[in-house]
């Protein structure tokens, strides 16, 4: 698989280590990813880092991944509402899915997300786990 | 504002454990003497997407969570560790970016075997107390490594603990700190070596013991302490026996001592063991103990260092922190051949 690049990745940091999202600052909306423009036409938005506890919205659980996913399977992916109402869908770790269900509470944890070989960059990123344990 | 001292403490242990029965299970080795021996019931073992980069940023992110302090505050950040994902590119600097700091910030990885986390302790307090810093924040974090069927692998094992150090809102204010170092061959691993050596007879009487004595009794001599000023004691913890042993060699009692023992139920978290420790003795801690810590790094040196607990340290045991004491209750249980998965020791096209 083609990694995303390392600029594409090191432009992506706060993003990806902080979840920094993007808020308009005329209508107030925020946006995870970032966007540059707001639906309410405004191009004025700031950033904002998110919370970094929410609630489970809904998962399902991946047998069929992609060839940097392949040594992780099944892969467990879900959409979390944070606690300020933004959802955001990540991968979730440390879960059995079986034991998983809406409503669960959820936190961010760090974590790495790829690899690129032996010897290229480590990629870290954001996912999600279960609070309190499963 | 008071005398320089710690703020916040944060510990991080993965959830992933697996019995030293299990492990005995595959090498032939008899389970119940292996636990006699080394005092291990079982160790944590990172996830497969775990490293000490993210078991750092997840204890220092605890840390900076009881401190209730703006990140960008923090002057200095140090990464003690054995175990970097990368030979060359810091951890420090992922630690910047992942916890928010300014780029106005003194940062580096320090090596000394599993003393290094509590040399940034020393570095950070430095900064700190000359007021070159307003804040100073180090964090030990190891995927500690032993060969398979080796004596190591029943205890090398994971988990990441840090701690921020200021003026400003002291939980445990430092009364003094000692050092005692010397070139002693007891363990040590060569540059692209996956496994660490170490010198059988050498690990114990010359090097932790020798090294942990020294600093504790040069510090009681030098300032004039005796061990019953001391209400809890912390060591390093590479097995369960040598701390209780440095203890009877010091003259001090089991019952300061127990409250920060780890080793037991994790195994050797190396850079975080004996701050992991002292993180426990400060999750329960009163206002006017004083607690003796007394780290341990191969090849060979300890500090040792005075704190006495502040009135503010009721305020950060509420704040909603995982105690450790939660975290060693939080396990899930992997047999070998997971354990060899998750500690990536499966060899993979890549
Ligand atoms: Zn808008």
């Amino acid at each position: 698989m083609r990694h995303e690049s390392v600029p594409i990745y090191w432009r992506n940091i706060p993003h990806y280590y902080r979840l920094v999202a993007r808020r308009c600052k005329r209508c107030g909306a925020v946006y995870f990813p970032p966007v540059a423009k707001c639906r309410c036409g405004s191009t004025e938005l700031e950033n904002v880092e998110l919370p970094r506890e929410g609630r489970l919205v809904e998962y399902t659980v991946l047998h069929q991944v992609g060839t940097d996913f392949l040594k992780q399977k099944p892969l467990i992916v879900g959409l979390v509402e944070l606690s300020n109402g933004v959802r955001v869908a990540g991968q979730i770790v440390d879960a059995q899915p079986d034991k998983l269900a809406p409503g669960a509470k959820m936190e961010v944890v760090f974590r790495r997300v790829i690899a690129d070989g032996k010897h290229g960059l480590v990629m870290y990123g954001y996912k999600f786990r279960p609070v309190g344990g499963i | 504002m008071s005398r320089v001292g710690v703020v916040s403490w944060g510990a991080y242990i993965p959830k992933y454990r697996i019995r030293t029965e299990e492990v005995a299970r595959i090498w032939g080795d008899d389970p119940l003497r292996i636990v006699d021996v080394y005092l291990v019931d079982e160790k944590s073992v990172e996830g497969l997407d775990e490293d000490a980069v993210t078991i750092a940023v997840e204890a220092a992110r605890r840390a900076i969570r009881r401190a209730g302090i703006d990140p960008r505050r923090i002057g200095a950040v140090y990464a003690g560790t054995e175990s970097k994902p990368y030979a060359v590119k810091p951890i420090s600097s992922i630690l910047v970016d992942a916890l928010g700091l300014s780029n106005n910030v003194f940062a580096v990885d320090m090596e000394f075997a599993c003393k290094a986390g509590s040399e940034g302790l020393v570095a950070a307090i430095g900064l700190v107390d000359s007021g070159r810093a307003e804040y100073g924040m180090t964090v030990g974090t190891d995927t500690s490594q032993g060969e398979p069927g080796e004596h190591l692998e029943y205890s090398a094992s994971s988990g990441g603990a840090a701690l921020i150090v200021g003026k400003d809102g002291v939980a445990a204010e430092l009364e003094a700190m000692y050092s005692f170092v010397s070139d002693t061959p007891d363990f040590w691993r060569r540059e692209g070596s996956p496994y660490p050596m170490h010198g059988e007879g050498f690990t114990g009487e010359p090097a932790y013991f020798r090294h942990i004595v020294g600093a504790a009794k040069g510090l009681m001599e030098k300032y004039g302490y005796k061990p019953s000023d001391f209400t809890y004691v912390v060591f390093h913890q590479p097995n369960g026996r040598f701390p209780v042993r440095a203890a009877s060699m010091l003259n001090i009692p089991m019952e300061k001592i127990k409250p920060g023992i780890v080793v037991t139920h994790i195994g050797n978290t190396y850079n975080a063991s004996a701050l992991m420790g002292f993180a426990r003795v400060l999750d329960t801690a009163k206002p006017g103990d004083k607690i003796l810590l007394v780290p341990f790094g191969s090849g060979a040196g300890s500090n040792a260092f005075v704190f006495t607990v502040t009135d503010l340290i009721a305020e950060r045991q509420k704040t909603g922190v995982p105690t450790v004491e939660e975290m060693l209750r939080d396990k899930i249980y992997v047999d070998y051949a997971q354990y060899l998965k998750m500690r990536k020791m499966i060899k993979l096209f890549e």
